[in-house]
């Protein structure tokens, strides 16, 4: 090694942290335009969806409890369950879909 | 309070996501002080992943800031979308701490609730998060192959879960909402062959998604509250 691995832990803390601090220290004002106004919003529900499919999928050994969970996640949101439960039961959900295919 | 009630399902599922990259992070040759403080100081998956690849390489310090710019630049985007939830009187204090708590899954819960952000409920959450991702990591490292597969497995979707319980309802609600869902999950499912990182990927059709959508779809000024 001829780098030091602390260095590069402190480095990357440093970016992770200045990325993180910036907007929301520099923006102080309610912001006007609502081009960007609907862009802010609509961010967050892009950013999940692009990280949550198909990664739901590959997380798993098999892939379907990936499927298993991701019907499960999709029905128990609808119905409005609180994000605890859906977590819980898209987990049981995998859990039991591999443990079958494993009995197979 | 209930930011520490929402924070625990998070503490659980960034610990068995923390433990597998505690696992890689031993294969790049790092010890357990070394796993516990890069995940304390950076609090991201995808970033740390890529950070340890560098490690792992031995290369150039400039490569680590910038692979880490790059896989955590959605962060930018979440603090600016975040900016617009404190009230004006909030204390800036505030919002150095809140900050550091910027993750896909804390700024998800924190979106998720009406109104101005208290920045309590944000420090409950994250009290309850960072402790799991930490700790997580340095179990990974300690513990290696020990937990079975299975359950390493089951708990991963731990975090997607929480991601549907997050998307899924204003979905239902907001037929524009729902457009840039399903076009997150179709471009990201047909992307998966590309040679293009995870984090660029996010990054890229985070950026055109949701331009389109605003240019189709503009919000109301009071719609954004609900």
């Amino acid at each position: 090694m001829k780098h030091n691995i602390y260095l590069y832990i402190l480095f990357s803390g440093l970016v992770s942290y200045i990325i993180r601090i910036l907007p929301l220290t520099l923006i102080r004002k309610p912001i006007r335009s609502p081009f960007i106004r609907s862009f802010l919003y609509y961010v967050p529900y892009a950013t999940l969806s692009v990280m949550t499919f198909p990664a739901i999928i590959q997380a798993t050994e098999k892939p379907a409890a990936g499927i298993a969970a991701l019907a499960i996640g999709i029905v128990l949101s609808l119905k409005g369950k609180s994000l605890p439960a859906v977590a819980a039961a898209c987990c049981i959900a995998a859990f039991i879909v591999e443990t079958l295919i494993g009995m197979i | 309070m209930h930011g520490i009630q929402d924070g625990l399902p998070i503490c659980f599922g960034y610990f068995a996501v923390a433990f597998s990259l505690g696992i890689a992070m031993r294969n790049a040759g790092m010890n357990t002080l070394q796993g516990f403080l890069l995940s304390l100081f950076n609090l991201a998956s995808a970033g740390e992943y890529a950070d340890l690849q560098v490690i792992a390489e031995d290369a150039a310090y400039t490569e680590i800031i910038l692979v880490t710019l790059i896989a955590n630049a959605r962060y930018l985007l979440m603090s600016a979308s975040l900016s617009q939830r404190f009230s004006e009187k909030t204390a800036f204090i505030h919002r150095l701490f809140v900050g550091y708590g910027i993750t896909d899954e804390l700024f998800g819960i924190a979106i998720a609730r009406p109104g101005y952000l208290h920045p309590y409920y944000y420090y409950g959450a994250l009290s309850a998060a960072v402790p799991g991702w930490a700790f997580g990591t340095a179990a990974g490292i300690l513990a290696g192959n020990v937990l079975p597969a299975r359950i390493v497995s089951a708990l991963s979707v731990a975090l997607y879960g929480m991601f549907l319980a997050i998307i899924i309802p204003p979905a239902r609600h907001d037929k524009a909402t729902a457009a840039v869902v399903l076009s997150g999950f179709a471009l990201s499912y047909f992307s998966s062959s590309l040679p293009i990182g995870a984090g660029m990927k996010t990054i890229l059709f985070t950026i055109i998604i949701a331009a389109a959508a605003s240019v189709i779809a503009p919000r109301k000024e009071e719609a954004d509250e609900a």
